[in-house]
């Protein structure tokens, strides 16, 4: 059957199993949308080309398929820009597409036209600009393809106009063979052999899981390993729920903003295993000081990752689930070692008032029967809820962690939601970044969807005030908002309902009422300009050295 | 210390720019590069002369490897490898001056390939050393101009 471009497109994301784009219209892709009309793709307009790619981001993450969003050309492609960086930081699968003026115009500095392929090349896996609708099928194959395989990350598909008018038959693209891109899934036989004896002749092993084991499925695996070897389980941000919060061997989040036991098990261990990291610098702080008395052993399906940061012992490159199926299958016959290393309480005791601690430990308690899905913004807020909460399962938190973007948590809420109606979806985020992510309270009030955001209020930029407080002497500047909104008429603005908690022993309540009513709700929660987040460790020191105050 | 990498990428547009732009990005230090169809010719070969230690040049191929395009990546610093250089050279040169250079440049077995009222143009082909040297003989002429294309290098054939 002939049909144009447009139809195409839309055929081919049809046959990837795609159910539901975020967008916003334009120019350059008029006839995709009009090709949308009669698809059984749900379309979501976005109130913002950023809050599309956020939000299929969310979607992604919290389902583990690729998410899509769609764009203009000219500024509702840039507009995607920090979207797609904030997943190619988080190696989220995302298809991008955007329209681009007709190939006649392009180079011509037309109107609405931008070099979307040049900007977009140093933060996608791969993009496309396309050239004749004939290869629409085979480019939308692969770029789902390369988006979900291998270490996951952002694709865009650049069409221009005439192509997506253009006319050709349908044929679909079954088999998708790139002779340049093959990614290693098992593991080296002899690398595994290595790391074994290493594993097993620790006495103080450390699991360090990073998001590379939630894109890998391998939460089961580390379980297993982390019973047969007696190591303790420590995890980067985007790790977290890879291995259950509530397990006694959970040591909680290790870096920079790392908590105490976490740190100390690290500083302390004979053995680190890290799973699917990249050793970041909030990760290991002064990376000459990093596990000091630590063989490392890095399992990662990206082998550029390997070596980078950090000089590891044994190197294995696959995918960790694949790999780690290989170490437990050589393990059947020991017996599960115990580790009675006492580490501080990763729960140190917190009192009870408007903190934001305490806050969502009680959030952590109250929600504790329900499916939730955490997103968060970026800041203070952030750091509380990835030590405060604890994340069981995995694609149960989804926060922007490599590229930190304030702006995230509302949009990839919607995307999260989306994939699971069925869960109880919470934004965390703080003053500032809720009003960089608040277009997109629009598009929840019409989906009509029941997120709960928790603002906590500290009238700042909380986290850029804490690191003035540390890096420049207490000097604040810029930080301050000197007009704070009113939320509660805002969530009245958007048909929302609103709480504003006013004292301590109203939260628990506040928090019930907001589980169960299923409905779109905004909280406000007041807390102290000046609380830190704590322990700190500061520029150039090792993750022992934590500041409990600075 | 500088490597040779011989970089086999897919003859599409915009390759160039891809491995540019990560040499760019990540701060590699690129001496030279040629580019040029294979006999395959949807693939491209790139010779890429770069700077750096062990780690670096590792992460370089690694961080080439990633690039979707790429298809091969060998380091030939340490293969025996043929590597030629193709140098263009204008010279001051009066009427003796031209003979003398033509008699040099014989010794390195390079030619006059074009004459002026006051200048020529010679022409060579050879590694880096070869190519240098020929520079350095003709600087007491005066050297009006150089261009040098990247080094091309290919792994010697058992023997
Ligand atoms: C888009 C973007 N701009 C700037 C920053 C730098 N930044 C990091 S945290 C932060 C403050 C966040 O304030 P808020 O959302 O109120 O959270 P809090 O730290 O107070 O909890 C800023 C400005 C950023 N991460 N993202």
């Amino acid at each position: 059957m002939k049909m144009n471009g447009a139809q195409i497109l839309v055929k081919a994301l049809e046959d990837q199993g795609v159910d539901v784009i975020f967008g916003y219209p334009g120019g350059a892709v008029l006839e995709i949308f009009d090709a949308l009309r009669e698809s059984s793709i749900d379309f979501v307009l976005v109130r913002h080309e950023q809050g599309g790619a956020h939000a299929a981001s969310g979607y992604a993450r919290a389902s583990g398929k690729a998410g899509v969003c769609l764009a203009t050309s000219g500024p509702g492609a840039t507009n995607l820009v920090t979207g797609i960086a904030t997943a190619y930081m988080d190696s989220v699968p995302l298809v991008a597409i955007t329209g681009q003026v007709p190939k006649a115009m392009v180079g011509t500095d037309a109107f609405q036209e931008v070099d979307i392929t040049g900007i977009t090349s140093p933060i996608t896996k791969y993009n496309y600009l396309v050239q004749d609708v004939k290869n629409l099928p085979k480019i939308v194959a692969e770029a789902f393809y390369i988006a979900q395989s291998g270490r996951p990350g952002p694709v865009l598909i650049d069409i221009p106009r005439d192509v997506s008018m253009a006319v050709a038959e349908y044929v679909p693209y079954k088999k998708v063979d790139i002779r340049s891109y093959k990614p290693t899934l098992k593991g080296h036989p002899t690398m595994i052999k290595n790391a074994l004896k290493l594993l097993t002749q620790a006495e103080k092993p450390v699991i360090c899981t990073g998001g590379g084991v939630i894109s890998s499925g391998a939460h089961e695996e580390v379980k297993k390993l982390a019973n047969l070897t007696g190591a303790k389980v420590v995890s980067t941000m985007m790790g977290l729920g890879a291995f259950p919060g509530n397990h006694p061997d959970f040591l909680g989040m290790l870096g920079t903003y790392g908590n105490e036991a976490a740190n100390l098990a690290v500083q302390n261990c004979d053995c680190f295993l890290a799973l699917g990291m990249r050793f970041d610098d909030r990760v290991v702080g002064d990376p000459e000081k990093f596990a000091p008395r630590a063989k490392i052993v890095h399992i990662d399906i990206d082998p550029a990752e390997i070596g980078k940061n950090i000089a590891v012992d044994i190197p294995i490159v696959g995918d960790i689930k694949n790999v780690l199926r290989d170490m437990i299958a050589q393990l059947k016959d020991i017996t599960p070692k115990t580790n009675n290393d006492d580490y501080p309480h990763p729960n140190v005791r917190i009192e009870e008032g408007l903190n934001a601690p305490w806050v969502l430990r009680t959030l952590k308690r109250i929600g504790a029967s329900k499916k939730l899905i955490i997103t968060t913004d970026v800041g203070q807020h952030q750091l509380w809820a990835a030590h405060h909460l604890s994340f069981n399962e995995p694609r149960t938190l989804i926060s922007s962690g490599g590229l930190g973007t304030m702006g995230y948590g509302i949009p990839a809420a919607i995307g999260a939601q989306l994939a699971h109606p069925e869960k109880t979806v919470v934004v965390i985020t703080g003053d500032g970044s809720f009003q960089m992510g608040m277009p997109e309270l629009g598009t929840i009030a019409e989906l009509n969807l029941p997120i709960k955001i928790i603002i906590f209020n500290n009238g700042t930029l909380g986290m850029v005030r804490q690191l003035q407080h540390h890096y420049c002497n207490k000097r604040y500047t810029g930080v301050f908002f000197k007009k704070t909104v009113d939320f509660m008429h805002l969530a009245k603005a958007y048909g929302a309902e609103g709480y504003r908690i006013e004292s301590a022993d109203e939260v628990p309540k506040v928090f019930k009422e907001a589980l169960e009513n299923n409905k779109f709700t905004i909280i406000e929660c007041p807390i102290a300009q000046e609380d830190l987040v704590l322990p700190i460790v500061l520029a150039g020191d090792g993750l022992e050295k934590m500041v409990f105050n600075p | 210390m500088k490597h040779t990498l011989a970089v086999l990428v897919e003859n599409h547009p915009g390759v160039l720019q891809r491995v540019s732009g990560l040499f760019a990005r990540r701060g590699y230090n690129i001496i030279s590069l040629v580019v040029s169809e294979t006999e395959d010719s949807s693939i491209s070969r790139m010779t890429i002369v770069v700077d750096g230690d062990e780690r670096i040049i590792e992460q370089v191929t690694k961080q080439l490897n990633k690039l979707i395009d790429v298809i091969k990546v060998q380091d030939v610093t340490n293969e025996d490898t043929v590597d030629r250089q193709l140098l263009l050279v204008r010279v001051n040169a009066d009427n003796p001056a031209k003979a003398e250079i033509a008699q040099l440049m014989d010794i390195f077995r390079a030619r006059i390939v074009d004459i002026g009222r006051k200048s020529v143009i010679v022409e060579a082909t050879g590694d880096e050393e070869k190519i240098e040297a020929i520079i350095r003989s003709l600087q007491p002429f005066g050297i009006q101009e150089i261009v040098k294309t990247g080094i091309c290098s290919m792994v010697r054939g058992p023997k």
